[in-house]
Order: structure tokens, then C-alpha cells, then sequence
């Protein structure tokens, strides 16, 4: 699999600070590649970086092998569909589509049949001679899209470009792009502070926090198997207990849990202090189970409920049941004993 | 003055109920006592006959009209054709007006350019800076500057100085002075809307042109002129209408030779040598060209819109 785009130890300073600590990065070719993080932690740095509007401080970037740190940004072979979609105001939707390839030199006949083709793939045909203010939010990020992919880049740069549509849209718009993606085999390199966003779309999920990379794998991957508490806390909802590592075997360790408790984990650590990752819907209760929690709360959430409950040393404990009508709901105060499943704990690098 | 095109279109009134007649009654009635009733006066008064020692007789005329368009020769006693002198100052009004409306463009959108995207702390500054001339009188402004371009003035001085010129420069009462304190006098009206609108402008379509292709020159051309023209043509009709009916500049820096509307309708309304009827006919022609002007573009922008 050929990379599309290689970020080898790029840094980028602004001034004093620096946005970005050397990063490196690979992403395939055709690839739904996805960089999440929460504002301010660089993700959109290295998007502009790639589109060329903003110049690396050190390392270098490849695109297809070929380091295009010294073009400008209208020389390079990607397009990008910008947060507020940046769509022209004077012109029409058709010709907004056809300003890509009309900067290419193509002729206006040719040009005017793909920007119609590509209206026609967003299904916005309808609305060719419209004004971008004559459109809906919803329009314009398709219109956005058409006018990015008509000159059929190689990489296609999405920032944040389903923030500010509202809930439903947003859900539809995420399986369109997903299907878009695999149609024009096309590599997606997608930002988002938005977790679920990431999830639902991605090949593979880079996460990112204060300028530094953090984990890059499937959605599976960052979801089950989180390298550190941040990671673990950013994706998804998780509780984070504070163990002691007491043993370590050849690919485990034993750990004792707080409230006394102990159970073996895969991973090995140092001993000593640690945190435990459990996902909420992975702890079930269960008279055997080594952890015994206070219930306070239950949070109704439809589908699902949340048991907030207390272990002994006062740290937090969700656990997630499924609504059902054929369980029995504890009640508050009542001392719960809780299972963890076979794996579902997970010890964090920090 | 003139209103600007498209200007109608009163304030939204929901809400308001039975309040909003009375309360729009002030600004109707502005604008009918200094606009409505001064233009009105103003036609009225160019078909009426001239009293000498100034003034009106109120008796229909066409004689002012007659006295734009027509000639009968020196004495009056020749077939009648068409009068070239008014013709003549209205022509040099027009070009002058034009080519200072060009000068503060081109000096204009730089500037303004510049000055809209320094941080937001220093464009306070510059902008205080581009109005600072206007706390000073615009005839003592004038007057300055023909202190300063006259034979024996500082730049006729330095130029000689320098060795660049033998001897002084004449250029008091010539176009060139005409054009220079049309230029100066109203460079300001041109920058102070560019520069609203580019600092309006968002950048991030410029990033989107270049990313879709397009060089610098391209990406000003195509999308950032374009977007930002309601800004450059506000500022061109506020510098060439103005500059237009000028008559401080041209009456000072021009000298009799290089007449301009304004010195011509200024001279009709002072002392015994005035002619009320004619300057107000010179006037309504003046307005009537502004008026269609604007219509022309109001036409074809429209056309551009639909």
C-alpha cells in the first residue's frame, strides 16, 4: 500500500510556541484517515500544513514520495473543504464547482460538464445558478465538497466541515462522506474534535492532545485498547481507577484494586501506582465480582442506563446496563458487588 | 447631493404599530425641507428670467438653457449653433473628476489594503492617522498647497535644490495643480470604505482560491476584487461626485484657464456679474448627468445580480 501523505518529524512553531512537537505520521493511499483532538491541539495545524497554508518550522511532508514542503499551496495536487466553506460569494454553485478546474486551464465546456457531474453527486443540480447565500447550511458543505473534489485531487482535506450543521444532518452527511469516499477512492484526511464523528467514518483514527500525538489505530483499536488516560478519557466514556501493580508476568500484570480486589490484566507495568481503564458497559453487576460500590444514582438515558456508584476509597464507578424490563433495578444505598468481563480492563502508560 | 443607488427602503417598522409614521416624520421631513425643496427651488429657478444685481424674475425662461447649449455669435446677430465653452468645462470637469477618482484608487486600495489587515490595535491608529488632514479647514488645506507647488514655494525650492530642475516649475494654475488638490482633497473618501470592506473580507476565501488553483494575481482578480467592489465603488462615487462640482481646488490651483463646474456655478451667484437662472440651469444639468450615471450602473449591477 503506497503512502499518500508522510509527515516525518514536522514541527511548527508560532513565535514563542510551539503547535506541534514532532510529528510523524503515515497515511495509505485511499485511506479514510481521521486526526481528532480538542481544539488547540494541532489537528488543524497539520491540515493547513499539508494544503500549504501554513509553512513547516522543521521535518517534511511527501506527498505520493515527493516532498512538496517548498510549493505553494496552489501547486499542490490536494483540495481542501474548509470549516465555513469558504464558498465564493459572487459566484454561482456551478461556477463555484468549476473554479478548480478553470484555474487548471480547462475549457469552459468541459469544465461546466464535471461541475455539473459533481452537483449531480451531492444532488444539488437543481440549485446550479443559485447564489452560495440563496443555499442551506447543508447545501453549501455539499457545495463545498463538489467544488474540492471536481479537480479530482489525489488527498482531499476536511476541516471540521460537519461542526456547524445540526444533529440530523450531521449523522446523514457522515454516512454520504464515508460512501463518497469509497466511490472516488479518494484518501479522506479528515479533522474533528467530535469522537463519534471519528469513529463512524475512519479507516484509522489519529489522536492528538497539546501539539503531540497521542495514538493512531482503528476505531477498535483506540476504543478498546487506549495506550494513556488521555486517550482512554477522549474516546468514548470511561472509568479510570487508580491501582497498584503488585506482580508482573511475561505479558500481564497483577493488579490490586481499589477496595482490595485483585485481578490480572493484560500488559506489563512497573509496580506501583497506575490507572486502570474500564469502559462503563463492560462491568456488569454480579455477586462474584471483586469490586464492591455504593450505588447513589441511577441516570436514565433510554436505551441504556447509568449506575453511578462509589467504591470504598471514594473514587467514581459507571456502569452501564441495558434497559430491560426483565431486570430488577437495584436500588440507592444498596452496597453492589461488580464484575469486570473477561479483558475488559485496560492498564495505562500513564 | 445626490443619494447613493439603491438607497430606498425604509427602516423595518414591526413592532412599532401606530409609532411608526410619527416617528418617521423627522427624517421625512429632512429630507423634504434639505433635499426635496432645495433641488426643487433649484429646477424652478433655472427656468425663470435673470435680474441683474442677482436674483430672479419670476417669468418663465428658457434664456439659461439657451445660453448653455446655444451661441448666436459675439454680437448676437449670427444663425444659432451649438455653444462649445460650457460644453468645454463640463468635458475638462469630467476627465478631472475621472482621473482623480483613478489617482485615489490607485493610491487608495493599497492603502486601504494595508491599513485593514495590520492587527486590530494598529489599524486604529492608521485610520486616525488618514483623517487627521480633515481636522484642518479644506481651504486652508488648499491654500497650503498652493504655498507648497507655487514657483518660489518648498517643492519649486527642494527640486531646484537637488539640482533636478534649472527653474521653477510652473504648476500653479495648471490641471496638473487642479488634479493634485482633487486628489488630495478627497483620497481619504476613497480609502475609508475600501477599507471597510476588505476588513470585512473573509481570507479564508483567498485560501480556498489558492487551494483550488489560483496564483496571487488571479486569486485579487477573481474572487477578492469581486468581493470586495461594493466597498471600491462606494469609494469611487464618493471621490468622482464630489470632485465633479469641486470648486475650492480648481478655483485656487487652476486659475481662470482651467474652469471647472464648480468655479462656474460660483460665479453665477456672486455680485452684479451673477446670473442666478443660468447657474441653477448649470446645476440641473450637472445633477441630471450624476443621476444618469448612477442609473447606467445601477442598471448593468443589476443585470449582473439577476
Amino acid at each position: 500500500m503506497a503512502a499518500a501523505i508522510e509527515i516525518i518529524e514536522v514541527v511548527k512553531r508560532f513565535g514563542a510556541t510551539t503547535a506541534l512537537e514532532s510529528l510523524t505520521l503515515s497515511i495509505a493511499d485511499n485511506e479514510f484517515f481521521t486526526l481528532l483532538g480538542p481544539s488547540g491541539c494541532g489537528k488543524t495545524t497539520v491540515l493547513r500544513m499539508i494544503a500549504g497554508f501554513e509553512p513547516v518550522s522543521a521535518g517534511e511532508i511527501r506527498l505520493f514520495g515527493q516532498n512538496i514542503a517548498a510549493l505553494p499551496p496552489d501547486r499542490r495536487p490536494v483540495n481542501t473543504v474548509f470549516q465555513h466553506y469558504a464558498l465564493f460569494p459572487h459566484m454561482s454553485v456551478i461556477d463555484n464547482v468549476a473554479f478548480g478546474l478553470k484555474m487548471k486551464g480547462v475549457d469552459l465546456a468541459a469544465r461546466r460538464a464535471r461541475a455539473g457531474k459533481m452537483l449531480e453527486m451531492v444532488h444539488l443540480s437543481a440549485f446550479a445558478e443559485r447564489l452560495p447565500a440563496q443555499l442551506s447550511g447543508g447545501q453549501q458543505q455539499r457545495v463545498a465538497l463538489a467544488r474540492a473534489l471536481a479537480p479530482e485531487p489525489r488527498v482531499l482535506l476536511l476541516d471540521e466541515p460537519l461542526s456547524a450543521l445540526d444533529l440530523k444532518l450531521r449523522q446523514a452527511m457522515r454516512i454520504e462522506l464515508k460512501q463518497l469516499q469509497q466511490d472516488t477512492g479518494i484518501t479522506f484526511i479528515f479533522v474533528t474534535h467530535d469522537q463519534e464523528e471519528a469513529l463512524t467514518m475512519s479507516d484509522r483514527i489519529a489522536v492528538m492532545s497539546a501539539g503531540r500525538l497521542q495514538q493512531v489505530g482503528t476505531a477498535r483499536d483506540i476504543y478498546e485498547t487506549p495506550l494513556n488516560r488521555f486517550v482512554a478519557d477522549f474516546i468514548g466514556e470511561t472509568n479510570l481507577l487508580p491501582v497498584d501493580v503488585e506482580a508482573i508476568s511475561q505479558d500481564a500484570s497483577r493488579v490490586r484494586l481499589p477496595g482490595g480486589g485483585a485481578l490480572t490484566v493484560p500488559g506489563t507495568a512497573t509496580p506501583g501506582r497506575h490507572t486502570l481503564s474500564i469502559r462503563p458497559e463492560r462491568l456488569v453487576p454480579d455477586p462474584a465480582g471483586p469490586l464492591k460500590a455504593r450505588l447513589e444514582r441511577v441516570v436514565y438515558l433510554g436505551t441504556d442506563l447509568h449506575l453511578m456508584t462509589r467504591l470504598q476509597d471514594g473514587s467514581g464507578l459507571v456502569v452501564r446496563m441495558q434497559n430491560s424490563a426483565r431486570s430488577a433495578l437495584p436500588a440507592a444505598g444498596e452496597v453492589l458487588s461488580i464484575a469486570i468481563e473477561e479483558g475488559a480492563a485496560r492498564l495505562l502508560a500513564d | 447631493m445626490a443619494g447613493a443607488p439603491g438607497a430606498g427602503g425604509g427602516p423595518k417598522d414591526a413592532g412599532w404599530g401606530p409609532l411608526a409614521l410619527p416617528l418617521m416624520l423627522p427624517t421625512w421631513a429632512v429630507i423634504g425641507i434639505f433635499l426635496a425643496l432645495p433641488v426643487l427651488l433649484m429646477a424652478v429657478y433655472s427656468f425663470l428670467t435673470r435680474e441683474f444685481r442677482g436674483g430672479v424674475e419670476w417669468q418663465f425662461s428658457l434664456a439659461a438653457y439657451d445660453q448653455f447649449f446655444v451661441t448666436r455669435g459675439l454680437f448676437g446677430d449670427e444663425p444659432p449653433s451649438l455653444e462649445w465653452t460650457y460644453i468645454l468645462i463640463f468635458w475638462r470637469s469630467l476627465w478631472q473628476a475621472a482621473l482623480a477618482t483613478g489617482l485615489c484608487l490607485l493610491i487608495g486600495f493599497p492603502t486601504a489594503w494595508f491599513i485593514a489587515t495590520r492587527s486590530p490595535r494598529s489599524r486604529t491608529v492608521w485610520l486616525f492617522l488618514v483623517t487627521i488632514p480633515y481636522w484642518v479647514n479644506l481651504l486652508i488645506r488648499t491654500v497650503s498647497l498652493k504655498f507648497l507647488i507655487r514657483d518660489n514655494g518648498p517643492l519649486n525650492e527642494f527640486l531646484m535644490g537637488i539640482g533636478l530642475t534649472s527653474g521653477p516649475l510652473p504648476l500653479v494654475n495648471t490641471n496638473l495643480a487642479v488634479q493634485l488638490g482633487l486628489f488630495y482633497s478627497y483620497l481619504p473618501f476613497m480609502v475609508l470604505p475600501i477599507y471597510a470592506a476588505v476588513e470585512r473580507y473573509n481570507f479564508a476565501l483567498s485560501e480556498a482560491a489558492a487551494d483550488l488553483y489560483a496564483g496571487r494575481w488571479r486569486i485579487l482578480w477573481e474572487i477578492t476584487l469581486p468581493v470586495v467592489r461594493p466597498g471600491i465603488v462606494a469609494g469611487c462615487l464618493l471621490v468622482f461626485i464630489p470632485s465633479l462640482g469641486a470648486f475650492l481646488a480648481p478655483d485656487l490651483l487652476g486659475g481662470a484657464k482651467n474652469f471647472m463646474i464648480g468655479s462656474l456655478i460660483d460665479e453665477q451667484f456672486k455680485g452684479s456679474q451673477g446670473n442666478w437662472p443660468f447657474g441653477a440651469a448649470v446645476s440641473v444639468i450637472l445633477m441630471t448627468l450624476v443621476m444618469l450615471a448612477l442609473l447606467i450602473y445601477a442598471r448593468a449591477q443589476g443585470r449582473g445580480r439577476a
